[in-house]
């Protein structure tokens, strides 16, 4: 009888252990010199856990285990490889995939339990099944609408909070009732289904630009969903790790939502498709400055402090490497260049940094918003590449523009602007940027990769005479 | 709860530069969950949760591999300007 007694304490010991590695893992990754080792010290404690789990002498089958694993292994190396580009969508599948486990593992011990169910477990089963459900269709709802297989732009309709918010009131009268009836296992699969039809209505009326915001918040979900689960099966480094996991979530969304200047309920609730429509349609045809590749090449060899704006355009013309070359380039002619990172570009958190750095950029030339606005005024041209609503100047001084109150980057200080976009079409928010018809202005049509290309063989091709 | 709030403490410390990667490796502990569903599987009490808990295995285990692979290829990318950084 010793033996077992004595696995079971290193079993727990270990599992302290892990649930130590995660925590340094996390506080390494606060900066970049020690964030690989950060993941280093996961994967340690990942692999001790597991191990740990697998001496663990309750289980009499290793069959189904090790097909899951190598399985898992299999699916799981190709999401490791994706481009940079496709992060977003990756992330939110890995979200559904880990709400998916928690949601499967909660519906297995309610059934082997059923129906002597305590309260407090109930509840935190309930928890469980619900939120995993609920981000699992989000998370993947997402997905598709990154990955562009669904549409992206957000599809309201009359009365959607109301339906909305039955849907999720439905499913907690559901939990109560269980939580008093642990008996009632024909009600049950409710508790997965209706959950699962909340995800995707959840999801539906949410435009692009909101994407960073809805991937931490499905993030906070999967982790609060894994911390439930943790309760449930007794495993402290499960409630560890979930905590961990809902909280960098949470902190992520609140982040971005500030930087929107909106609340969650507002991003959740209030998809900004009311407004499209009036403030597209109002202007049509207003006069801008357009310049070519020449043109702004000679500006911009010219300048001695530009700064980059990029934006989600730069991510979908893949024009990232394009940039670095012209970051080289003015560089070599004593240009000092950095670039300003407003914290929803893109879609999801760090977005842009990831892409920049894949293409070489030293990350000290990457500046958030607060770092980099003061700086504007003594910047001769801000070069904007695909971002829009972020450099909205209407956030500032139209109380009446539905992203008024919005922090956005002061592009419009610096002495020349210039933005490369695709044409005239409004941002995600559909709202029309004051931006283009500035006098200092120079709008660059034509696509990211091309024009910036254009630009770098002209500022290389002066250098040569 | 403690863990909540050490975390909460740590994870506000992260630059914004790092958020994407926080956010991969943040997901990849999370595929802790695996453990749970080892359990289950391992304890072989009826065929629905070997079931279900294969398929939990398979998902926790693709995250786990696939989390940690690409949160350290995106480190690898963050190069400090030609300085060496410090050891």
């Amino acid at each position: 009888m010793t033996t077992p007694l004595v696995t079971e304490q290193a079993i727990e010991i270990i599992y302290l252990i892990s649930a130590t590695l995660f925590i340094l893992s996390l506080k390494w990754l606060s900066a970049p010199a020690t964030a690989r080792r950060g993941v280093f010290a996961g994967e340690i404690g990942m692999i001790l856990a597991i191990g740990a789990t697998l001496l663990y002498r309750g289980i009499v089958d290793y069959k189904w285990i090790v097909i899951g694993l190598v399985l898992g292994t299999i699916i799981g190396i190709p999401l490791g490889r994706v481009q940079m580009t496709a992060v977003p969508q990756r992330t939110a599948l890995s979200h559904a995939f880990g709400a998916l486990c928690v949601a499967l593992v909660g519906t297995s011990e309610y059934y082997l339990r059923a129906p002597h169910v305590p309260k407090f477990m109930m509840s935190v089963l309930s928890m469980e099944v619900i939120l995993g459900s609920l981000t699992f269709t989000g998370s993947l709802m997402a997905a598709g609408k990154l990955q562009e297989i669904l549409p992206q732009r957000p599809i309201t309709y009359k009365g959607q909070n109301l339906v909305n918010v039955s849907v999720l009131a439905i499913s907690v009268a559901v939990a109560v009732y269980l939580v008093l009836h642990p008996g009632e296992t024909r009600l049950f699969p409710l508790l997965i289904a209706i959950p699962l039809l909340f995800g995707v209505l959840m999801i539906i009326p949410i435009g692009g630009a909101d994407m960073p915001t809805v991937i931490s918040l499905l993030n906070s979900y999967a982790g609060l969903s894994a911390a439930a689960m943790g309760f449930v099966i007794d495993s402290k480094l499960l409630i560890v790790a979930g905590a961990l996991d809902g909280s960098s979530g949470f902190i992520l969304s609140v982040v971005m939502s500030k930087a929107m200047n909106r609340s969650f309920t507002n991003v959740l609730f209030g998809a900004f498709g009311q407004v499209q429509a009036s403030a597209a349609a109002a202007q049509e045809a207003r006069p801008v400055h357009t310049a070519t590749a020449e043109e702004a090449a000679a500006i911009l060899g010219a300048a001695n402090a530009v700064v980059i704006v990029p934006g989600y355009g730069m991510a979908v013309a893949q024009a990232q490497h394009k940039v670095r070359e012209l970051y080289d380039a003015l560089t070599k002619r004593g240009v000092d260049v950095k670039f300003a990172i407003h914290p929803v570009a893109g879609r999801m958190p760090g977005h842009m940094n990831v892409l920049l750095a894949e293409a070489d950029i030293p990350y000290d030339k990457l500046l958030d918003m607060d770092a980099i606005n003061a700086d504007f005024p003594q910047t001769d041209v801000a070069l904007v590449i695909g971002a829009n609503d972020v450099t909205n100047p209407a956030a500032r001084n139209d109380p009446k523009s539905p992203i008024y109150g919005m922090p956005i980057l002061d592009v419009d200080k610096a002495r020349t602007v210039m933005v490369i976009k695709r044409g005239m079409s409004p941002g995600f928010a559909g709202i029309d940027n004051e931006l283009y018809y500035l006098d200092k202005t120079l709008m660059l049509f034509g696509d990211a990769r091309a024009f910036v290309g254009d630009i770098v063989r002209q500022l290389t091709g002066e250098g040569h005479g | 709860m403690l863990a909540a709030f050490v975390g909460f403490e740590i994870i506000r410390r992260v630059s914004p530069l790092l958020h994407t990667p926080l956010m991969s490796l943040t997901n990849a502990l999370d595929a802790i969950a695996v453990v749970g569903a080892i359990i289950l599987v391992g304890e072989a009490k009826s065929g629905l949760t070997t079931a279900l808990g294969t398929i939990a295995i398979v998902a926790a285990t693709s995250n786990l591999v696939g989390g940690f692979m690409i949160t350290d290829r995106m480190l690898k990318m963050f190069k400090a300007s030609s300085k060496p950084k410090k050891p």
